[in-house]
C-alpha cells in the first residue's frame, strides 16, 4: 500500500471504510487511523467513479452536455440540468419565457424534496432506524411518478433544455401535483414522529459534527450544511433566478449549534417549504410558450420541421451546430438540495464548451471530513458522511 | 463598476493587469505572484466581507501564452455579490501559491486542478492526485490530451 499516512505511528491501527460499504453512499474510502475506537484522522479517497464529465462536455454540443449533467448528482438530475441551462442562458444572454421559469421551479422543488427524502432514509438507516426509509419511498415513488409523466425518465429526466423545456405539461400533471404536495405535510409528520424527539436519533446525532458559522464559511460550505449552523444564504431569496422572487418561502435555519441533529431539523423544514413553493407555483402557474421563440436556440415544432424548409434547416442546424454563444466565461450557480451548484463555462465561440468547470457541493463539503471527525468515535463518522448527503457521483463527477 | 475594482486598485496598483465585464459577471485578472495577499485583503476587509471562496477553476487556453487560467470564484455573504479572480500563468511551468492558509476550502480544488490540470500550488500542505490514481501519467483536462486516453 503506498504510505497515505506521513509518519508511522505504532499505538494506532489503520481501518478502511469503503471504498464499498452501504454507509459511504457510493465508492468512497475513507482512512481511518484508530486509538481504541477514538478517531486520531480521516483521510476521503476519492475517485472510484471518476468520469471526466468536464472533459466529455469539451467535445459535445451544449445540448449534449444536459444528458451528462443528469448524472452528477443522480439523486436530483433535473436540478443539475436547471443550473447548467442557467448557465448556457446566462452565456447566450436570453431569459426564458415565464412559464417556462415556473415549471421549472416545479420540477426542481419537487426534485429537492424527493432529494431530501432520500437522504433522510438513508441517513437515518445508517444510525439504525429502517422505518423512515421505507416510509421515504413511498413520498419519493409519486415525485418519481410526476416526473415520469412529463419526461419518461424516472432518475435521469433530461426534461430541461437550454431555452426552456422539451415539451409542456402533460393533462392531469398539475392536479396530481397539487394533490401530492397538499397531502405531503402530514406524510411528513411520520417522519418528524419517528426521529424528531427519538432518544436514540438525538443520542447519536445532537452534538456531533459541530461547525460554527465562520468554519462553514472558511470550509466553503452551502446550502442547508450551512444553514444548520446559522448561515442565513439562500441563493433562491438573496440572488433569485428563474421567478423564485415571486413566491414566499421562508429559509429554515439551525437554530442550535450546527452539529448534525440541527442539519436533520433544517432539511426536514425544507421539504415543507418546497413543498409551499411547488404549491404557489402550480397555482399562479401562467400561460406561453415554454421555450424561447429562437430558431438559433430552440428546436422548431415538429410538424413545421415536415412542412417548412426553413423549419427544416433550422432543426438540422442546431442538431449539427447547437448553440453557438459568444465568446467570454460566465459563473452560474444555484441552489441545489446540497447546497451551491455552480457552473463556470468559458465558450471559444463555437458550437462546444471550450472548458466546464462545475462546483460540486458534495465535493466541497467532503473536504471537512478529518476535520469534522477527528476526536470523535467511529460510529460517528458514519453519522458525519450521512449528514454530508453526498452522492459520490457528485463528488467525483 | 464592481465595488472591488477600485478597492483593488487602491490596494494592489500594480497588480491589477485587466477587468472584464461579461453578462454581469466581472472578472479582474490579477498577477499570480499577489493572489494571496489579494484574497487576504478582499476576505479581511469590512467593505469588501468575501469571506466565502466558492471555487477554484483551471482553465487552459492552449495555445494562446500564457496558457493557463486559474480562476478563483468568491461570495460576499455580507453584500450577496459574487467576483471572479483570474491569474495567467505560463504554459511551460505554471506555478502559483497555494491559498489553503487563506480559505480552507481550497484545499480540494487546488488538488483537483494539480491532478486535471498540471498546476502547481506552492505551498499546499497535500498536493498529489485526489480523482485519479497516483500512478496516473499526464493531465486530462489538458487540450493535447486525447479523449479516449493515451
Amino acid at each position: 500500500m503506498t504510505p497515505v499516512l506521513p509518519e508511522k505511528q505504532y499505538d494506532t491501527m489503520l481501518l478502511n471504510v469503503g471504498p464499498s460499504h452501504p454507509s459511504t453512499h457510493g465508492v468512497l474510502r475513507v482512512l481511518v487511523e484508530l486509538d481504541g475506537e477514538v478517531i486520531v484522522r480521516a483521510m476521503p479517497d476519492l475517485g472510484y467513479l471518476h468520469r471526466g464529465i468536464e472533459k466529455l462536455c469539451e467535445n459535445r454540443t451544449y445540448h449534449q452536455c444536459i444528458p451528462l449533467m443528469n448524472r452528477l448528482d443522480y439523486l436530483a438530475g433535473e436540478v443539475n440540468n436547471f443550473g447548467f441551462c442557467l448557465a448556457v442562458e446566462k452565456l447566450l444572454g436570453i431569459e426564458v419565457p415565464k412559464r417556462a421559469q415556473y415549471i421549472r421551479v416545479i420540477i426542481a422543488e419537487l426534485t429537492r424534496i424527493a432529494s431530501h427524502i432520500f437522504w433522510l432514509g438513508t441517513h437515518a438507516h445508517d444510525l439504525g432506524a429502517m422505518t423512515p426509509l421505507f416510509y421515504g419511498f413511498r413520498e419519493r415513488e409519486k415525485i418519481m411518478d410526476l416526473c415520469e409523466m412529463v419526461s419518461g425518465g424516472r432518475m435521469f429526466p433530461a426534461y430541461f433544455r437550454i431555452g426552456g423545456v422539451a415539451a409542456d405539461l402533460p393533462e392531469g400533471f398539475v392536479p396530481e401535483a397539487l394533490a401530492f404536495v397538499k397531502d405531503f405535510p402530514n406524510k411528513w409528520k411520520d417522519y418528524d414522529t419517528l426521529l424528531t424527539e427519538n432518544p436514540i436519533w438525538k443520542k447519536r446525532t445532537v452534538g456531533v459534527g459541530v461547525m460554527t458559522r465562520e468554519e462553514c464559511l472558511d470550509w466553503g460550505w452551502s446550502g442547508p450544511m450551512a444553514r444548520g449552523s446559522g448561515v442565513d444564504w439562500d441563493l433562491r431569496r438573496d440572488n433569485p433566478y428563474s421567478s423564485y422572487e415571486d413566491f414566499d418561502f421562508n429559509i429554515p435555519l439551525g437554530t442550535r449549534e450546527g452539529d448534525v441533529y440541527s442539519r436533520y431539523l433544517v432539511r426536514m423544514q425544507e421539504m415543507l417549504e418546497s413543498a409551499k413553493i411547488v404549491r404557489q407555483a402550480l397555482e399562479k402557474l401562467p400561460k406561453g410558450d415554454i421555450k424561447v421563440d429562437d430558431p438559433r436556440i430552440s428546436l422548431p415544432p415538429k410538424e413545421k420541421v415536415y412542412t417548412d424548409i426553413a423549419a427544416l434547416i433550422n432543426h438540422f442546424k442546431l442538431i449539427q451546430e447547437g448553440v453557438t454563444p459568444p465568446k467570454g466565461e460566465v459563473y452560474q450557480a444555484i441552489e441545489a438540495p446540497k447546497g451551491e451548484m455552480g457552473f463556470y463555462i468559458v465558450s471559444d465561440g463555437s458550437g462546444r464548451p471550450w472548458r466546464i468547470k462545475i462546483r460540486r457541493p458534495s465535493f466541497v463539503v467532503l473536504n471537512a471530513t478529518d476535520k469534522l471527525a477527528r476526536g470523535r468515535l467511529l460510529a460517528d463518522l458514519i453519522a458525519l458522511i450521512g449528514t454530508m448527503d453526498i452522492v459520490l457521483a457528485d463528488v467525483d463527477c | 463598476m464592481h465595488r472591488a475594482i477600485e478597492f483593488l486598485q487602491e490596494r494592489f496598483p500594480e497588480d491589477v493587469q485587466e477587468v472584464v465585464e461579461f453578462r454581469g459577471d466581472t472578472t479582474i485578472v490579477v498577477n499570480p505572484k499577489a493572489i494571496r495577499a489579494i484574497l487576504t485583503a478582499l476576505r479581511d476587509a469590512p467593505e469588501m466581507g468575501y469571506k466565502y471562496l466558492s471555487m477554484i477553476a483551471a482553465v487552459d487556453y492552449y495555445p494562446a501564452e500564457p496558457r493557463f487560467g486559474v480562476v478563483y470564484n468568491l461570495y460576499s455573504h455580507r453584500y450577496r455579490d459574487r467576483l471572479t479572480l483570474k491569474c495567467l500563468l505560463p504554459g511551460a511551468a505554471p506555478v502559483i501559491d497555494s491559498v489553503v492558509s487563506v480559505f480552507s476550502t481550497a484545499d480540494f480544488h487546488e488538488r483537483e486542478a494539480y491532478d486535471l490540470m498540471g498546476i502547481v500550488f506552492k505551498g499546499h500542505p497535500n498536493l498529489k492526485r485526489i480523482l485519479l490514481p497516483e500512478d496516473f501519467v499526464g493531465f486530462p483536462l489538458r487540450k493535447e490530451f486525447p479523449q479516449r486516453g493515451q
